[in-house]
Order: C-alpha cells, then sequence, then structure tokens
C-alpha cells in the first residue's frame, strides 16, 4: 500500500473520528478539522502536476482480490490528477463555506461531514482507480453518500424524496454499468483499463462491443444526469447548498463526464459512440436551458443550467472523437472539441461553484431562494452582487470571462463538425450549430434572469422572512476565491493549458499522442471576426429580445400536461411498482404454511420430474435386484396399510397407534436389510417415541377432545401423489444408475480394522471416519432439549407485555 | 426387492405429504415423522438391498452390505427423533398459548404478532 | 389425578428396568465390535428410564435417580469435544482417535480406545436429551 493509496482512503479514515471530534469538542465547529483532509490531499496530488505536464502517469499496485483479477490499482495521469485537484480544491473551499452556512449549535455536523468525508474518498478513488471494479465500488459509495447528504434534513418530506430518487436512478445505471464493466471483462480478460485500451482495435469486432458499451454510457448518463435521467438533480436540491455546490455541479455529477472520457479511447472509434455521446448531449444541453428559464427557485434555475452544462460538456467529448479517424494530429480541427470540454469542465466548475455559493447566502441572509419575492439586493449585498455578476457573465458565456472562451470553442467545435464526412455527419451535422446556438440563448436568459431577478429591480423587504444583509467574510472567502479563478483563467486561460488541459487531453486520446507527436493547447480571446464570433453576438441580442419579451411567451411551458413529463412518469412508475410489489407479495405469501409447503411440494416435484425427463435419467435396471421372501411382502403390505390407516383415522389414538405400527416394520425392515445397529435403535426410538406422544396426550386431555377425520382436498391429494410418484421413480432411477461413480464405502470397509481396530463398521463410521458428523448431531440433539426445556419452562413473558 | 421398496417409499412419502398439508398441527406432525420413515428406507434402498453380511467384520466373510448409508440412516434416526419431540413440544405450547391446533386459525400475519 | 391401579406393570418394571440397563451397558462396550455403541446403548438407558417413568411417576423417578439430566447432556458434549480436541495436543487434526493394546489385570489383553470416550460423550448425551424431553412434558402442567 503505497502513500497514494493512503491518500485515496484518508478521507475515510478521517471519517472515523469525526463523531468523536463532534462529541469532544462542541465548541469548535467541526468543519474546521475536516478542512485540514481536503488541504492536505490538495497540496499532495499538486505534486504529481509536474509528472502528468511531462507526459508521464504514476501508477501503484496494492493486490486486492488476485484470484479475481482485481487490484486496487492507483493510476494517476492527466484526466485523473484533474479530477482530483477539482475534488480537493473544490472540496477545501465548500468545506470552508460549509463552516459559516451550518451552524454548530443546531445541525448534526457529526453525521455531514462523516458523509462529506465519505463522497470525498469515493470520489477520489473513481477519478484514481484502473481496476474497474474497483471504479465501481467507488462510484456507488459516491450514490450512497450523495442519497445521505440529500437526505440530509431528513425530516423534510421533499429531502426524502430527492434522496430517493437519486438513488433509485444513479444505482440503476450503476448496476447497468456494472453489467458493461463485466461484459468488457468476458471479451477481454482484464478489469484494468489501461489494458482495455491497448486492446481496444480488437474489441471493437466482438459482438458484446456495443451492448457492453450502451451500458456503461447508461452509467455515465444516469450519474450526469443526462435527459432523460436528468430528473433526479432538481429534487438533489433538497440538500444543504454545500452539497449542491460540491456534489450536485462540481465533482459527482462529473463523474459521468469522467467516465465518458476515460472510456473515450476504448469505445470512441465507434460511430454510435460519437452520436450517443454527442446527440444526448446536445439535447440535454437544449433541455436544461429551455427549462431553466421557467423555474423560480434559484437553485432550481442552477440544477437545471447545470444539466445543461453538463450535456454541453458531454456532447464535446462525443464531437472529439472524431479526431481519432484522421491520424494527422497538426490541422486536426476535431481536437478542438476535447480542448474545449476539458476547459468548460475546470471552468464550469469555477463558476457554477461560487454560483451555487451565492445562492446559498442569498437563501441564509434573507431566507428564501424564490426569484418572485426577492430583488434589489444590490445596495446590501455588493460583494454577493459582484461574484453573482461574475458567475452568470461566465455562464452566460460574456467577454472577458472564461465562460466565454470555453462557449466560443464548444459553438467552433460544432460548425467544424459539418465538415466531418464518417456516419453521416455531413447531412445532420447541421442539427449541432442550431441546436448549439438556440441552447445558448437561453442560457443568456437563465442567467441574465438569475442576477437580474436576485439583485436588481424593486426590493421586496415585506416578502424576505429575514431582514437581509451582507454575509458574514468567512461564508463569502471561498465564493470570492472561485470568483477570481474565473477572471483569472478568463485572462490567462494558457495557464491551464499546458499544466492540466493538455495531460488530460492527451489521457482522453492518447491513440494520438502514441505517434509521438504532442497537443499543442493555446487558447486565446481574439481570433477575428470568425463565425461563431457572430453567433455569440447574435445570442446575445436575441437573448437580451427574448428576456425583454418573457412575460409574453412565457405561457408555453404551461402546455406540456404534467403526466406526460418525465417526473409524471417517474412518479407514476414508482408508485405502480410499490402497489404492483405489495399485492404480488400479498398474493404469494398468504400466511398459512399451507400454502408455502404448497410451493415446496409444486417445486421439488416440477424440478425433479422435469429433470428425469429432460436429462433422460429414468432407467430400471432388473439384473441385481435382491430377492423377495413371503414375508417380506406381506411386511411390506402392512407397512402400507397402516400408513394409509392414519390417513383415515378418525381418532388420534388411532393415528399414533398406526405411526408405531409403521415404525416398528421400519425396525424389521432393517433385520431384512443386514441392518442390525439400525434395527436396534429403531425399535428403542419407536417405543420412545410413542411413549412420548403417549405421554402428550396425558397431559394433554384437552386437544384430543377435538377430533374428527381429516377432510379430503383434492389438490393436496395429487400433490402429495405426485410427490409420492416422483419419489419412487427416483429411488428405482438412482438403484440402476448406482454404477456411474465409485462409492466411497470400500474404503470404510477395507480400512475398519486396520485404521480404527474396530469390527462393526457402522459404530466406527459414526464414531471415527465420520466423528465430526456425530459431534454435530448431537450438538444438535442438545440444542432441540434446551429448546423444549425453554419453551416449557420459561413462559409467560409475552403475557406480561400483552 | 428393491423396486417393492421403492414403491412403499413412494406410499409413505404419499401420506406423509398429504398428512403435512392438513390442517390439524398434531397431524402434520404425524406426517413428518412418517417422512423420515420413508427417508431412512428410501436411502437404504438408493444403495442397493442384500448384498452382502451385515457390516459387523467376522472372519471368512468378504461381501458386506453398505455400511455408509446405515451410518448415515442412524443419525438420521436420532435427529428425526429430537425433531420430533421439539415439534410435539412446540404444538403443545401453540395449543396453550393460542387455544387450537388449527394451522388456518394460527396464521398471524395481521393483529397478533 | 386419580391413582391408577398398575402394581404389577410397577413390579415387572422395577426388574425389567435394571436388565435393561445392564443390557445397555453390554450394548454399549460391545458397539466397536458387535452391533451397538453409543447411540443405541443411551437410547436404551433412556427406555429403561422411561418405563420407569411410565409405572411411577415423575417424583418417583426423581426420588430414585437425582440427575440433573441437562447436566448429563453437558457434560456428553463436553467429553466429546475433549475427546476430540485432545487430537490437537499431539499435533493431529481434530478428532483423530488412536488405540493401543495393554495387559490390564483380571481382563487380560485389551485393547483400549479414545474412540470410547468419544463414545460415551454420545452415550450420555442421548440419556440426557431423551431424559430432559420426557421430563420436561411430564412435569409441565
Amino acid at each position: 500500500m503505497s502513500l497514494l493509496h493512503i491518500a485515496i482512503v484518508l478521507p475515510f479514515i478521517a471519517a472515523v473520528f469525526i463523531p468523536f471530534l463532534f462529541k469532544g469538542f462542541r465548541n469548535i465547529h467541526t468543519g474546521w478539522f475536516v478542512l485540514l483532509v481536503p488541504l492536505a490531499l490538495f497540496i499532495y496530488f499538486i505534486q504529481y502536476l509536474p509528472v502528468t505536464s511531462g507526459g508521464q502517469t504514476v501508477s501503484k499496485t496494492f493486490e486486492w482480490i488476485p484470484s479475481l483479477g482485481i487490484n486496487f490499482n492507483a493510476h494517476v495521469d492527466g484526466l485523473g490528477l484533474l479530477f482530483a485537484l477539482l475534488i480537493t480544491g473544490i472540496g477545501s473551499l465548500v468545506v470552508l463555506y460549509s463552516i459559516y452556512y451550518l451552524a454548530k449549535e443546531k445541525e448534526a455536523l457529526h453525521n455531514f461531514y462523516v458523509y462529506l468525508l465519505m463522497f470525498m474518498g469515493a470520489m477520489l478513488g473513481v477519478v484514481l482507480s484502473d481496476n474497474l471494479i474497483v471504479l465501481y465500488m467507488f462510484w456507488e459509495f459516491t450514490s450512497i453518500s450523495s442519497f445521505l447528504l440529500i437526505g440530509y434534513w431528513y425530516d423534510k418530506e421533499r429531502s426524502r424524496y430527492g434522496a430517493q430518487k437519486s438513488m433509485l436512478i444513479t444505482v440503476f445505471g450503476g448496476l447497468s454499468m456494472l453489467g458493461g464493466i463485466v461484459l468488457l471483462y468476458i471479451m477481454s480478460g482484464t478489469f484494468s483499463i489501461q489494458e482495455l485500451i491497448s486492446m481496444s482495435g480488437s474489441l471493437m469486432q466482438d459482438p458484446m462491443f456495443i451492448p457492453a458499451m450502451l451500458l456503461i454510457l447508461l452509467g455515465a448518463f444516469t450519474k450526469s444526469a443526462q435527459f432523460p435521467f436528468h430528473v433526479w438533480l432538481p429534487d438533489a436540491m433538497e440538500a444543504p447548498t454545500p452539497v449542491s455546490a460540491y456534489l450536485h455541479s462540481a465533482t459527482m455529477v462529473k463523474a459521468g463526464i469522467y467516465l465518458v472520457a476515460r472510456m473515450s479511447p476504448v469505445f470512441a472509434e465507434s460511430g454510435i459512440w460519437l452520436w450517443l455521446v454527442a446527440g444526448f448531449g446536445l439535447f440535454t444541453l437544449f433541455w436544461g436551458s429551455f427549462n431553466a428559464v421557467k423555474q423560480t427557485d434559484l437553485k432550481g434555475i442552477l440544477a437545471f443550467s447545470t444539466i445543461s452544462q453538463l450535456g454541453l460538456i458531454m456532447s464535446l467529448l462525443g464531437l472529439g472523437a472524431a479526431a481519432l479517424h484522421f491520424d494527422q494530429l497538426d490541422e486536426n480541427i476535431y481536437m478542438g472539441a476535447t480542448i474545449a470540454a476539458v476547459f468548460h469542465l475546470i471552468n464550469h466548475a469555477t463558476f457554477k461553484g461560487s454560483l451555487f455559493m451565492v445562492a446559498g447566502i442569498v437563501d441564509h441572509e434573507t431566507g428564501t431562494r424564490d426569484i418572485r419575492n426577492l430583488g434589489g439586493l444590490v445596495n446590501l449585498m455588493p460583494i454577493t452582487f459582484t461574484i453573482a455578476l461574475i458567475g452568470t457573465f461566465s455562464m452566460a458565456g460574456l467577454p472577458p470571462f472564461n465562460g466565454f472562451l470555453s462557449k466560443e470553442m464548444f459553438l467552433l467545435a460544432t460548425l467544424e463538425i459539418l465538415e466531418f464526412n464518417l456516419f453521416s455527419m455531413d447531412t445532420w451535422g447541421i442539427l449541432f450549430p442550431v441546436i448549439a446556438w438556440i441552447a445558448s440563448v437561453f442560457t443568456f436568459i437563465y442567467s441574465i434572469m438569475l442576477l437580474f431577478k436576485t439583485f436588481l429591480g424593486k426590493l421586496q423587504l415585506d416578502k424576505l422572512p429575514k431582514k437581509p444583509h451582507e454575509a458574514p467574510i468567512g461564508m463569502l472567502i471561498s465564493p470570492i476565491v472561485l470568483g477570481a479563478l474565473v477572471i483569472v483563467f478568463g485572462f490567462f486561460p494558457n495557464l491551464l493549458s499546458n499544466s492540466m488541459i493538455k495531460p488530460a487531453v492527451e489521457a482522453i486520446l492518447p491513440s494520438l499522442v502514441d505517434s509521438g507527436q504532442e497537443v499543442y493547447v493555446n487558447i486565446y480571446f481574439w481570433h477575428g471576426f470568425t463565425p461563431e464570433l457572430f453567433m455569440t453576438i447574435g445570442i446575445v441580442l436575441f437573448g437580451t429580445l427574448l428576456y425583454a419579451t418573457l412575460g409574453k411567451w412565457q405561457g408555453i411551458y404551461n402546455r406540456i400536461p404534467e403526466q406526460f413529463t418525465i417526473n409524471g412518469v417517474y412518479d407514476r412508475g414508482l408508485e405502480k411498482g410499490e402497489s404492483g410489489s405489495f399485492k404480488l407479495t400479498e398474493g404469494i405469501m398468504t400466511g398459512y404454511m399451507r400454502t408455502y409447503l404448497l410451493y415446496i411440494f409444486g417445486f421439488f416435484v416440477a424440478i425433479l420430474l422435469s429433470t428425469l425427463v429432460v436429462r433422460d435419467a429414468f432407467s430400471i435396471d432388473t439384473s441385481n435386484l435382491a430377492e423377495i421372501r413371503i414375508y417380506e411382502v406381506i411386511l411390506a403390505v402392512v407397512m402400507i396399510a397402516s400408513a394409509i390407516t392414519i390417513l383415515f383415522a378418525k381418532s388420534r389414538l388411532t393415528s399414533i397407534i398406526a405411526l408405531g405400527a409403521v415404525g416398528y416394520s421400519v425396525a424389521l425392515f432393517f433385520v431384512f436389510f443386514r441392518a442390525p445397529d439400525l434395527a436396534l435403535t429403531q425399535l428403542v426410538i419407536e417405543t420412545v417415541s410413542v411413549a412420548l406422544f403417549l405421554l402428550c396426550f396425558y397431559h394433554l386431555p384437552e386437544i384430543s377432545r377435538k377430533e374428527e377425520r381429516m377432510g379430503f382436498r383434492f389438490g393436496n391429494a395429487v400433490i402429495s401423489i405426485l410427490v409420492g410418484i416422483t419419489i419412487t421413480l427416483i429411488a428405482i432411477s438412482a438403484y440402476s444408475n448406482s454404477s456411474v461413480f465409485e462409492s466411497i464405502s470400500q474404503y470404510h470397509i477395507d480400512n475398519v480394522y486396520k485404521l480404527a481396530a474396530g469390527g462393526n463398521m457402522v459404530n466406527v463410521i459414526l464414531v471415527d471416519f465420520r466423528g465430526f458428523d456425530t459431534l454435530f448431531e448431537i450438538c444438535v440433539l442438545g440444542v432441540a432439549a434446551l429448546g423444549i426445556y425453554a419453551m416449557v419452562h420459561f413462559r409467560g413473558v409475552r403475557r406480561q407485555k400483552g | 426387492m428393491e423396486i417393492l421398496m421403492s414403491i412403499v417409499v413412494g406410499v409413505l412419502f404419499t401420506s406423509a405429504v398429504y398428512l403435512i398439508l392438513s390442517k390439524s398441527l398434531l397431524r402434520v406432525i404425524i406426517g413428518t415423522a412418517l417422512l423420515s420413515h420413508g427417508a431412512h428406507l428410501l436411502l437404504l434402498t438408493m444403495s442397493g438391498l442384500k448384498t452382502g453380511d451385515a457390516p459387523v467384520l467376522l472372519d471368512g466373510v468378504t461381501s458386506y452390505t453398505d455400511p455408509l448409508p446405515q451410518a448415515l440412516v442412524l443419525t438420521a434416526i436420532v435427529i428425526s427423533f429430537g425433531v420430533t419431540a421439539f415439534f410435539l413440544v412446540l404444538a403443545y405450547r401453540a395449543y396453550q398459548e393460542l387455544g387450537t391446533d388449527n394451522m388456518e386459525e394460527m396464521k398471524g400475519n395481521e393483529s397478533n404478532d | 389425578m386419580k391413582k391408577p391401579n398398575d402394581v404389577i406393570l410397577q413390579t415387572v418394571t422395577t426388574v425389567i428396568s435394571f436388565i435393561i440397563i445392564l443390557f445397555s451397558i453390554n450394548l454399549f462396550f460391545a458397539g466397536h465390535y458387535t452391533p451397538g455403541g453409543g447411540f443405541i446403548g443411551g437410547l436404551m438407558t433412556a427406555a429403561a428410564l422411561v418405563l420407569l417413568l411410565l409405572a411411577y411417576d415423575v417424583k418417583t423417578l426423581n426420588t430414585i435417580l437425582p440427575f440433573d439430566y441437562r447436566m448429563m447432556t453437558a457434560a456428553g458434549l463436553l467429553i466429546a469435544v475433549l475427546t476430540g480436541a485432545g487430537a490437537l495436543l499431539f499435533n493431529q487434526p481434530f478428532l483423530t482417535h488412536a488405540y493401543d493394546y495393554f495387559n490390564l489385570p483380571l481382563l487380560g489383553e485389551t485393547s483400549l480406545h479414545t474412540a470410547v470416550l468419544f463414545d460415551i460423550g454420545v452415550y450420555l448425551v442421548v440419556i440426557g436429551v431423551t431424559m430432559t424431553i420426557i421430563q420436561t412434558i411430564g412435569e409441565s402442567e
């Protein structure tokens, strides 16, 4: 286990101590202790930057289940490191913010920080493990911690609903991803991503290639809230705002993006991949931005905006796959899409993180997040307003912020795809720039709406639950840092070019780098009067126009009937699923033991008989049969007669005597079958059993009073006769096939004197050869006796309660 | 002989299952006892009957019946005795507590846990 | 409970049950070479005791043979486990048995066997369990 592994599991280890710290230091906010973890990790991971920017990777192996090929291989490359820095960097800021957001007196901080650290460790595990099974394990951990964090205020009904929704959708995706991983393993025989990449060419020919790709994409799409699985994200906003900023905008929802980027080298040469990733991403971009405009909750707007931005990154990754169809790196224009994806990933984390924190501040200081009640806060909260201005303008794609740069690159990528002549891109590709442009217009509208409706306009003090004022400085530090980054990355984008973006792009498209060429990343503001600049100008003009006339066309949002929305489908599906499974269990689990026994015997007959038929296993071997004596026939008849007598006996005494008759006949049969030990045991046991039965009746006069003949039930009779026939057939077949394998009995016969110095084989087997069986048997007997003793002697506990 | 015994075993199982499916708790217990008788005979029958002398070492005897099924059955007999006794007391206590030995009336998924 | 008149049963039982017990002990020790052993011996002894119990009643039996049958079960289990564990002292797997031949006074050359110790455990457990069950039901009124 190397330092790298320890770094990944450090948050888990730290989480163990949180409850003690919370209990032990009540007057220090637990967050201060927690803050040390992401800070230390951030500094630790920074040290890897020179390594990855030099094109190197670091791999450390820790054997976990080597027999199954499952090893905890930590692998640091450009892509993984970028995410690790995002997780720990944003994580530090979010923890700092949460210290001021969550009051230490009122909140269950020990729960909160345990979940948060659990998430942090899980997320690091996802992005830094090379083994797919380990990745899957951490992946599900993120789903679970997200569930716990959304449901953090579990006394609120909406929180529970949102938590369950996110859990169901992301775990469903995770499960199908596991299916995809298993398929990949069947194809390649390895769980290692690096090995999969090296054999990607041969995998494409496999018929399982497409199903595996679809399953893994399903996992990525559910996690990254792509249409139509995006419905869980808006409901996840019930989580405390630091969580929304951290999990549901900056990191966890990007796990799907990470997975797509990570698996690109394996799958991306396929045209289906390009269309699916780019297509779903693009539609999600449009749908998210379109729906964001109708939201009235600040966090609701941000949630849909996150969905839309995730779609943007996703579609860029899809478009970037086009680059794989050209060997030349120079002039490979499609490379730009992947660069834009990575760049926008960073930008989105900065501006969206700061905007979420702003929303949290507004909520915290005014008591509401409803934009219909907000307005005019600019004079009261100037610093918050400035941060919000930077964030929203960057989100809208306006210069001079970093969002402008990546948005331009995105528009350029959609235009360039028009020249791509594979997979019928040249005909349908025109949709890309058109939808991208429309979606960008809506993005512009909701960004402006977010800023103006909150901070400008008329102040409505009477509608605010609290008297608003500027937030404390501690709460402002984190958004200020993020806002500053927005500007810094806007003016000096090449700070990131070689240190982070280039290594990450090389990790996404390794086949292009193999030929010794280098990815050249240079991002700059002014490209001249290019088409994408005109598109941006168009976006601003149309966006302003539509924002000004918002009231006139907002009615279209009410046109979609409730039951046709995806949320409606989800809710009804859940309801039907619940009531349906309840009905099913009600139907099967009747509470009558008879029903359950019928199932057991029914399956017994069905499975054994069908196996006998399918396997053609029934056979009769009459060559070696033992001879029948007349007294044996008589005994058999007596036994059958007694067994049937029990069925028709009216008195219980009769049935017990008939049972005894059967038992003694069995003992006699043991004599005929040369089993003296059995005969003796059976005789004594039968005597004691009958005594036991009689004793029970002697002491239970009332139980024998109401006696009646057993009623006839046709169903029971059929089942019992079938069981009898099955047993007979199996007995005959088993006897006739006894030469199928060598019996181990001969060993016992040969060695009974040699090894155990005994003469009675049965007893030697019991006490020596198979002494363990006997030991456990007498244990069982002891337990039965104790059970009986307890049942009779320790009564009355229930009565006292009732 | 083996075929005759197979049929006897079949009949024992038939009666046993029919008893187990009945309503009366006592009949269920008798059914399980009968079922274990059938199972013991089944085990012996499957290994072949009377293939030699009793499995006790004697000079001059070369073929013995299979001792292993006998050892298994011996264990099974004693265990089934323990189980039968346990059932019996369970039924008796259930009758005392619930006032019935009818399985249908014992259905306990509502009101009384 | 009215006193049933079973003089004959009681008289016969007193004699018979001791014969049965003696026979059962014989069965137990013979078990290694001829039919018998811990299970059969134990059950036979228990059967004799049950006979006594049926002829008299629980109280009488308790005065004649004041054993705690649950303790007997526990003791039997302990003996069986310890016999098995004894093999561990000689660096052998659990439940490995050993035997040797000894020249004992009066009995002559005899083979002594650790398996017999294990069987004593079985014997005690079987008596203990059977009697616990019967006694519990008998007392339960």
